[in-house]
């Protein structure tokens, strides 16, 4: 009997070890919070304003984000224009950019002592105050919109360029374009993008900590830090956590079946052309939302080098020790995804069950504060968990970029196996000497994609470490907070702009490395 | 020598049988209508299509061995290079799955590239030389891998018609030289004319048996005479 031949042969068991180790941490940190919840629970009136508040500012930052995105994501198809490339490229830039310092940018435009503010001045108005949902919603519209425009534009390029050519020799006019190919590509698209935003803002916890707070603007996550740090209530953190764990964990699994693919290219864009919109009217339209889009992104972008520039001389020494050790921690975080996304992504491109997927987005669902509660709960009795503060950030960001990492992971490995796999098979290439050989050559572009989002993700990430760390420990998004409470706006701009950098040089030297000998 | 007794696939609603044998350094060409099971009949044999029935290559049985210990080197459409790695180290995977060669077998990977005329060409790259010199490149390792059964899945197809009679030439002198027995899948007569001693028909999810080839393009039966159009 001729046996069923295996398409591929890689080793079988380290993706499932791999994935398993990933779902035992997160249970681990589970089982450890709902054990120290009190029960029976009771839910007070502050927890359901955080619940309300939650839901309620991801609803609009993802609608908000949504619906900006739209004209925008037409606007840049329809045109071509000196820059666009740059900034079809920066519209991914958000992705990598460190929340606190994007945070720190809108408050220099913003702020109640912001740019805005003092031009509002000058006529005698009132100042602006984004602290509170305007400003949580202002700061995730800011980090999302840029992903819901590529994304729709990533539709819309998708569509075959003789079906535009077609239109054109018709003259059908913009509406009728919208409707019978714009359309149907935005009714496929958005709703995974709403989804998808919807679920990134029911756990975003650093927008939370530094733009909101109090009774009105408390999200889940910040609500654990709080009942954590100021009132070391584990049992209230624990159970908050058990509620972020179920509204994010619906979220995202109804978010799964409208989930739109993450492409790896990040600044590959493929232009189309058109020869519809062609009126006056029309160009100015686009031209409106290009310039509002473009200022509303590059704007926050340009005030923070301005004022990290003045702000770099006064930062304090404990600033620099932060940047050491936010770069082995990304470090760390880096090397752990790469382990883990290798043999996971494999695994997964070749299950023969399509909702293998899903799996990738547990880490989407648990939130980064409820592992690390779940972990200082079970570190707590044998050790410091302060002094493991750095491991476990490093670990929970590694978790937290894994299903990207994955989802960037598995197309290019799917065809691997489509294009190599029977070569690979038929030369008994297996093991070790078909990931040095085969695989890691193939894949190399979006592994070092992945990798550099993951490196900018950790340098970048309060949250954890935020629950963690003593005056002695600090990452840079952790010292940067820091100045900004303590009023040192200079030198928090300062480390802000260091910050920026770090990030953006991380990914940089990552990406770079992926399609540097990354051949056809 | 290949011997293929009860060798059934069933694939959804398709299934393929076939029974035959085929001499040591016969050159067979597998013709046959689109969707006859051509491929899936390559695919059986190579181990790539799960298969029930007993496939014995030089006398021993490979119908379970895994795909690189059934004696088998296999050319398909596309895919038969990896288009990272130079020539030379594609070539040389064929001796070893591993990139580091001892110095022999470094040697011999470079004789079997000038055997196929891309002395030249050996650290160069698959993008970077022609669609033929690739076919080249591939039948070089098929000559290092020296393996008795070579099955071909139209690894020319893309070739022009002169290019491809090249290859056909080529692949002949390579199994001369490793004495490998040759199943080719063709659709045209004059590749089996030109390269092949003996034909499979296949149609209708069956393969029958080989018959020289002078005998059924001069006398086709009623089938193939059907496909053929003549």
């Amino acid at each position: 009997m001729a046996r069923n031949a295996q398409p591929i042969s890689t080793c079988t068991i380290a993706g499932p070890i791999a994935a398993g180790t990933v779902f035992m941490l997160i249970l681990a940190a589970l089982v450890a919070v709902g054990a120290q919840a009190q029960w029976p629970v009771r839910f007070g009136v502050a927890d359901w304003a955080a619940l309300r508040f939650t839901v309620w500012q991801s609803f609009l930052s993802a609608l908000l984000s949504v619906l900006f995105s739209i004209p925008v994501a037409r606007a840049l198809a329809r045109r071509r224009f000196a820059g666009r490339a740059v900034l079809v490229t920066l519209l991914g830039a958000p992705f990598i950019l460190p929340v606190i310092v994007a945070v720190m940018g809108l408050l220099v435009v913003f702020g109640r002592a912001g740019w805005v503010s003092q031009g509002l001045a000058l006529f005698g108005l009132p100042p602006l105050s984004i602290y509170g949902l305007e400003g949580v919603v202002l700061a995730h519209v800011f980090f999302n919109m840029p992903l819901a425009t590529r994304l729709i534009l990533q539709g819309w390029q998708a569509i075959p360029a003789e079906q535009f050519r077609l239109a054109g020799q018709l003259g059908l006019p913009p509406a009728v374009v919208f409707r019978t190919l714009e359309w149907p590509v935005l009714r496929q698209v958005v709703p995974g993008a709403f989804a998808l935003i919807f679920v990134i803002c029911l756990t975003s916890f650093a927008v939370a900590l530094t733009l909101g707070g109090g009774p009105r603007a408390t999200t889940i996550e910040l609500a654990i830090y709080q009942a954590f740090r100021f009132d070391f209530d584990l049992g209230r953190a624990a159970l908050l956590s058990l509620v972020q764990l179920g509204v994010a964990g619906s979220a995202a699994v109804i978010a799964l079946w409208v989930l739109p693919p993450i492409t790896a290219h990040m600044g590959r864009d493929r232009t189309v052309q058109r020869w519809d919109a062609q009126s006056t009217g029309m160009r100015l339209l686009d031209t409106f939302w290009i310039v509002l889009a473009a200022t509303f992104l590059l704007v926050p972008l340009a005030a923070i080098t301005a004022s990290g520039l003045i702000g770099l001389g006064q930062m304090p020494v404990q600033v620099w020790h932060a940047a050491w050790t936010s770069l082995w921690v990304a470090t760390l975080c880096t090397v752990v995804l790469v382990a883990l996304a290798l043999p996971i992504s494999i695994w997964l491109a070749q299950a023969r069950w399509g909702g293998a997927e899903a799996l990738t987005l547990i880490g989407l669902a648990a939130s980064p504060l409820m592992i690390g509660t779940g972990w200082f709960i079970i570190i707590n009795p044998f050790a410091s968990p302060v002094s493991l503060a750095l491991v476990v950030t490093a670990l929970v960001n590694a978790t937290m970029a894994l299903p990207f990492a994955v989802r960037i992971l598995m197309p290019a490995m799917r065809q691997v196996i489509a294009e190599y796999g029977r070569l690979s098979a038929g030369l008994g290439l297996s093991g070790f000497a078909l990931w040095r050989i085969v695989i890691l050559p193939r894949v190399r572009a979006p592994l070092g994609f992945a990798a550099g989002l993951s490196a900018a993700l950790s340098i970048g990430d309060l949250g954890v470490v935020a629950l963690f760390a003593d005056g002695n420990r600090a990452t840079l998004p952790l010292q940067m907070y820091r100045l900004m409470g303590s009023y040192r706006t200079d030198a928090a701009a300062g480390a802000a702009l260091l910050l920026l950098a770090m990030a953006l040089g991380l990914f940089w030297i990552c990406d770079t490395w992926g399609r540097r000998h990354a051949e056809s | 020598m290949l011997k293929v007794k009860d060798l059934r696939v069933a694939l959804g609603d398709f299934t393929l049988s076939a029974s035959f044998e085929v001499t040591q350094g016969q050159r067979v060409a597998v013709i046959g209508p689109s969707g006859a099971g051509k491929s899936t009949l390559l695919g059986a044999l190579g181990g790539y299509v799960p298969a029930t029935g007993t496939i014995i290559v030089n006398d021993k049985d490979v119908s379970a061995a895994a795909l690189d210990q059934r004696g088998i080197a296999m050319l398909f459409q596309d895919g038969n290079l990896f288009p990272h790695l130079t020539l030379a180290q594609n070539v040389g995977l064929g001796l070893r799955p591993a990139l580091r060669l001892r110095p022999d077998e470094r040697a011999k990977a470079t004789e079997a590239l000038e055997r196929v005329g891309l002395g030249a060409f050996k650290d160069r790259k698959p993008a970077d030389v022609s669609g033929g010199q690739q076919s080249r490149a591939a039948l070089a390792r098929v000559l290092v891998q020296g393996k008795p059964l070579l099955l071909l899945d139209e690894p020319f197809a893309a070739l022009g018609p002169a290019l491809r009679g090249e290859m056909l030439d080529l692949t002949s002198e390579v199994a001369r030289d490793t004495a490998a027995t040759v199943l080719m899948i063709t659709h045209a007569p004059e590749d089996a004319e030109r390269a092949a001693d003996q034909v499979i028909f296949v149609n209708a999810g069956r393969a029958e048996a080989p018959r020289p080839v002078a005998d059924i393009l001069t006398d086709p039966p009623e089938a193939l005479r059907a496909y053929l159009g003549r």
